[in-house]
């Protein structure tokens, strides 16, 4: 197994007009926490709710309105921090990010400023070549969420709705470490995996409780390096922030087009300006955000309406002790109970679908199980167009299927069409097994009778063999048809040898 | 008639559970002299016509034996606490016909007592200023005036509306907010008493907020006894304010009793201003003196950075309004200026239009002094100094329970006199201003007139949640000074 | 501490204050008398005061995770200076 490396390789170079660049990648993840109300008010954290119908005259910044926290959003930022395997910083304070903007009905957003709930940390990503990289997380911290805008219901009006507006954010912070686009998919990825292991964020991108701003540049071969020893920013190139990505699919397309748009750029002799860019996924283009261009000076400071956030080490403690398996222990356990690296990060990638996989492989060889989902289930539910939580078929059930080959009860191929027939008309496997007598048939007795009628009916064939022992296979398939498909294949095909007395392979 | 008004709190209350008066008398007396003293535009908003239903929903109550803490008593409310269903302004253009949908915690406690609502009175705009004369609705006029002279004068600010009102007897009591003396100083230059409880005793939700680490709600009363039995009310702990403290609230009433044998009284040197009218250091003398009397013990302490204050207090409140005020754009509810063709003109149009020019100045220094590159400079370095300034009174409560010292730097001015440069308005705020920036508790009690018959007022500063010694001090000051006068009413129409 | 119109005209755009031109020196003037007697503050040494980060000495209140509020559009829109189908309009923002 690779122990996962600090700096990347050198096949991530991205080719120019005038030589080689390396990209570097950073990523601002603001994370929708799971909670029934929002950070500082009662008001409801549900989706797809009617305009304006879920806030608080808090959230909506009326006049006296104050900030009262939730603690169960403490609770989740915390849990959140651990499985990050982050540091825990038991003293933290919010502060007020001032700015203007019709979302923000405040007139400033509360958030968490050089004092975060949560420190460094790290997500280790599996690439497809094997390679597993450590990605540093350089802070979390908790922030209200702003409101939503409708801009094409009148052509010169824009819409708000602040049903979002005070909903509680993680924003989890990585340090630069991301090399290419495939990283930069894979670490979002696996956060998501991880907050949805621990019940912290549903990771729902379509509905946008999770988003991804993703920091992008380039620079020459050498740069990197020279920034990862010195942590002096002057060796990478002026980054470009592309705001708001919302989809795991774009991403990795939208770094690509930034990486070359920048090479491009400094190619032809000009300078990349810092700004703001929007992924437009029709074009496949980033494009500048106008609204964001200009300098922003946020003028934080302490919340006067809130008391620093103090934590009880016992507290945080107790929240360690309540954290489920994460993915990256799971991935272990799955080794060693015999998987290979690359089957056991596909299989928890998804909790439904390790937790599925868990099931399926009790009391069964682990290989055999994993073989099972991946070549009979994932293939039919990605043909019926269906999640591992939407499957017709029981991990329980698909583990009887399992234990019936196993024990010999019916062959490999009849499982397979088990479980055709119980995917489409349901049932319990071993009731349908016996209702249409699909039992495998290792009675010798019956495989002789059938391996005689054969014989019979083939005269010509069986002097053929003589000759030609490898035609033995078109009498084990004569044999199977006789018997219905049910014969075991490997107790023919020592019937066979006997019978026809053909000698013992070499 | 004159004779319901006159009457204390204490007196209405008892009058009103002996059943010697109704609630709807006496309120419909208040909202008569209401109407009459229209010309000091101490009001915003009358609302006799809620008043007189609620004095008649009370009196039923009474009839059924049900009397709250404050049942049936006519109360004047600063137009800075949300009142659910009347019309709230911070006497500001900028919040347009606002109504609010909820109640301030405070206000809902003095209903919850069985209190009635005689109007929102008149203040400086969102509670910014010393003499009331920054308000949208005009300036309110102090009932008192010179003997010599028919010059209309300042009430103080910024809870003027409300000074005027009870000075005026045109409420038994009303309520005010103290940011940086603005319940304590109009009070003194109305002759009347005026308290602001420690930060943190009363509830902050629902008061349009002005500088958040600073505000308090507090009574402003005819007498101290009226403001114990107010506090006792208006106090609560608050789950909707995260800076509400978790305290019991005392029977400040009966706390009064005991006097004030054996009370250390601390005289903070640094109080003796050079410059200030012979006649402020002479009734602080003898405020001093009433006290000795009375069985307390004077001594000196001293709070070096007192003079630190001012300035301190003209950068954190700047700081903490310039964001505080920035919901107020045009967009969720108040005054939207028309014309405005993007966002950006909405709001500053708006906001341009919809805020007087002290208020923009003071969220343009707030703007300023947090902006990169100032921060470390001055606010960072102002909420340090509240740290030395907050230290100063720990130690020197060490020495003594009370301090004594004058509560304004002069007498009420006349209106226009200082609004020429805005630091000689600040400076009105001397003695107040360190009480707030500590968090601590402070009270201005009437003590005695100038040559010319206006009132002078003392102050009195408490350890943090110690108003009970406070007001009992505050009594003893009250019964030596037997301030006994009222303005002649040169304003009944 | 000393600002010009140029200053006050940059603070009063972050301020989203609309200051007329002509009001812009007076403005500087008076905010740089301010400025001028705040700035005594730096005659004191403050290395090693810690800023007052809370005035009460209070661990800060949570509260429980329940839906409490909310659910009042009608409430929320009726003071609205302008809205439609319960959302508030403005003039369109590009983004």
């Amino acid at each position: 197994m690779n122990a996962p490396k600090e700096i990347s390789v050198k096949n991530k170079l991205l080719k120019g007009e005038t030589g080689e660049w390396e990209i570097v990648i950073g990523m601002e993840v603001h994370a929708q926490v799971l909670s029934n109300a929002k950070l500082f008010s009662g008001a409801s954290t549900e989706f797809g709710a009617e305009p304006n119908s879920q806030v608080s005259f808090i959230d909506a910044g009326f006049p006296g309105m104050l900030p009262v926290i939730n603690g169960k959003c403490v609770e989740q930022a915390v849990r959140t921090g651990l499985g990050l395997k982050a540091k825990i910083n038991l003293r933290s304070l919010f502060d007020r990010k001032n700015y203007f903007y019709p979302d923000l009905p405040q007139g400033y957003q509360i958030s968490q400023y050089k004092d975060p709930i949560v420190g460094e940390g790290e997500v280790l990503i599996d690439l497809k070549d094997g390679e597993s990289i450590r990605v540093g997380i350089e802070r979390l911290h908790l922030e209200q969420d702003a409101g939503k805008f409708l801009h094409d219901q009148r052509p010169d009006s824009s819409f708000v709705d602040l049903n979002r507006s005070g909903i509680a954010l993680m924003e989890i912070v990585s340090k630069p470490h991301m090399r290419s686009s495939e990283e930069a998919a894979a670490f979002l990825k696996k956060l998501r995996a991880i907050v949805r292991y621990l019940g912290t964020c549903d990771g729902n991108m379509d509905e946008g409780s999770m988003r991804a701003d993703v920091n992008v540049s380039v620079c020459r071969v050498g740069g990197y390096e020279k920034f990862r020893q010195t942590g002096d920013f002057k060796h990478l190139g002026t980054r470009c922030e592309i705001k708001n990505v919302n989809s795991m699919r774009f991403i990795a397309q939208a770094v690509e087009y930034e990486a070359r748009r920048q090479i491009e750029v400094v190619e032809g002799g000009g300078t990349i300006r810092q700004e703001t860019r929007l992924y437009d996924s029709k074009v496949g283009e980033t494009r500048s955000m106008r609204s964001k261009e200009e300098a922003h000076d946020y003028r934080y400071f302490p919340d006067p309406d809130l008391l620093p956030l103090e934590l009880d080490a016992d507290w945080v403690e107790g929240i360690r002790k309540t954290l489920p398996e994460l993915p990256d222990e799971k991935k272990a356990r799955f080794m060693a109970q015999g998987l290979s690296a690359y089957d056991a990060s596909v299989l928890v990638a998804e909790r439904e679908l390790a937790d599925f996989y868990e099931e399926l492989a009790t009391g069964v060889d682990a290989k055999a199980a994993a073989n099972w989902l991946n070549n009979e289930i994932l293939g039919r539910l990605n043909r019926d167009g269906l999640s591992i939580t939407q499957v017709p078929v029981s991990a329980a059930a698909n583990n009887a299927i399992i234990r019936m080959i196993t024990d010999k009860t019916i062959s490999g191929k009849i499982a397979k069409d088990l479980l055709d027939i119980v995917w489409t008309e349901g049932g319990d496997p071993r009731t349908v097994v016996e209702a249409r007598g699909m039992k495998q048939v290792t009675d010798t007795g019956a495989i002789d009778a059938a391996i005689e009628a054969v014989i019979a009916a083939n005269p010509d064939k069986v002097e053929e063999v003589k000759a030609k022992p490898k035609l033995a296979a078109w009498f084990v398939g004569q044999v199977m048809k006789q018997t219905g498909g049910k014969a075991n294949p490997a107790a023919v095909n020592a019937a066979l040898k006997t019978r026809l007395n053909l000698p013992d392979e070499g | 008639m004159s004779d319901l008004i006159s009457m204390t709190l204490a007196e209405a209350r008892d009058a009103i559970r002996a059943k010697t008066i109704s609630s709807r008398e006496l309120t419909a007396a208040f909202v008569g002299a209401i109407e009459k003293a229209r010309p000091l535009n101490a009001f915003i908003t009358e609302a006799g016509e809620k008043a007189l239903a609620m004095a008649e929903a009370s009196d039923k109550r009474i009839a059924e034996g049900k009397i709250g803490a404050l049942e049936g008593l006519p109360l004047a409310i600063k137009d800075l606490f949300c009142t659910k269903g009347t019309r709230t302004t911070a006497a500001s253009k900028i919040l347009g016909n606002f109504v609010p949908p909820y109640e301030s915690t405070v206000t809902q406690n003095l209903w919850d007592a069985g209190a009635v609502m005689l109007g929102k009175t008149n203040l400086d705009e969102f509670a910014m200023g010393s003499s009331n004369e920054t308000s949208a609705f005009g300036p309110v006029f102090n009932p008192w005036r010179a003997s010599n002279s028919n010059a209309n004068l300042v009430p103080g600010g910024s809870s003027g509306g409300s000074s005027a009102a009870v000075a005026a007897d045109l409420c038994l009591a009303a309520t005010g907010t103290d940011t940086g003396g603005s319940i304590r100083q109009p009070a003194a230059v109305t002759g009347r008493v005026g308290l602001k409880p420690t930060y943190g005793r009363c509830s902050r939700f629902g008061i349009v907020a002005f500088a958040s680490s600073l505000d308090q709600a507090g009574p402003m009363t005819k007498t101290v006894k009226d403001a114990a039995i107010m506090l006792r009310t208006m106090a609560s702990m608050d789950p909707k304010d995260s800076t509400s403290v978790d305290l019991p609230v005392p029977d400040y009433e009966k706390l009064l009793e005991g006097g004030i044998k054996g009370l250390r009284v601390g005289i903070p040197k640094e109080y003796r201003i050079d410059g200030a009218p012979a006649e402020i250091d002479a009734l602080w003398s003898k405020g001093a003196e009433w006290l000795k009397a009375q069985g307390a013990e004077i001594v000196e302490v001293s709070l070096p950075h007192t003079k630190y204050a001012l300035p301190t207090y003209y950068i954190v409140a700047p700081a903490e309004a310039s964001s505080n005020l920035a919901r107020y754009d045009g967009v969720k509810f108040g005054y939207r200026a028309p014309g405005a063709h993007d966002i950006t003109e909405l709001y500053e149009k708006s906001r341009g239009e919809g805020f007087g020019a002290e208020v923009q100045r003071r969220i343009l220094i707030g703007t300023y002094v947090l902006s990169a590159g100032y921060y470390d400079a001055y606010y960072s370095r102002a909420q340090k100094l509240r740290s030395l300034i907050k230290r100063d009174f720990e130690r020197a409560f060490e020495l003594c329970d009370v301090l004594l010292t004058p509560a304004t730097p002069g007498p009420a001015f006349g209106v226009g006199a200082k609004t020429a440069d805005p630091v000689e308005m600040y400076l009105q705020d001397v003695f107040t201003v360190t009480v707030n920036l500590a968090g601590l508790p402070g009270i201005s009690v009437p003590a005695g007139l100038t040559a010319n018959g206006l009132p002078l007022g003392l102050q009195l500063i408490g350890k943090a949640f110690d108003e009970a010694t406070l007001l009992r001090a505050a009594q003893a000051v009250e019964t030596a000074a037997d301030f006994k006068h009222s303005p002649a009413k040169w304003w009944s129409v | 501490m000393s600002v010009d119109k140029d200053t006050v005209r940059r603070i009063a755009k972050l301020a989203r204050l609309a200051v007329p031109e002509t009001r812009l020196e007076p403005m500087a003037a008076e905010l740089n008398g301010i400025f001028q007697w705040v700035e005594m503050l730096g005659e004191v040494n403050v290395e090693g005061v810690p800023a007052m980060t809370s005035v009460v000495a209070q661990k800060l209140k949570w509260r429980k995770d329940e839906v409490t509020d909310g659910a009042q559009a009608d409430a929320l829109m009726i003071n609205a200076p302008e809205g439609e189908d319960h959302f508030f309009v403005v003039p369109k923002v590009v983004e």
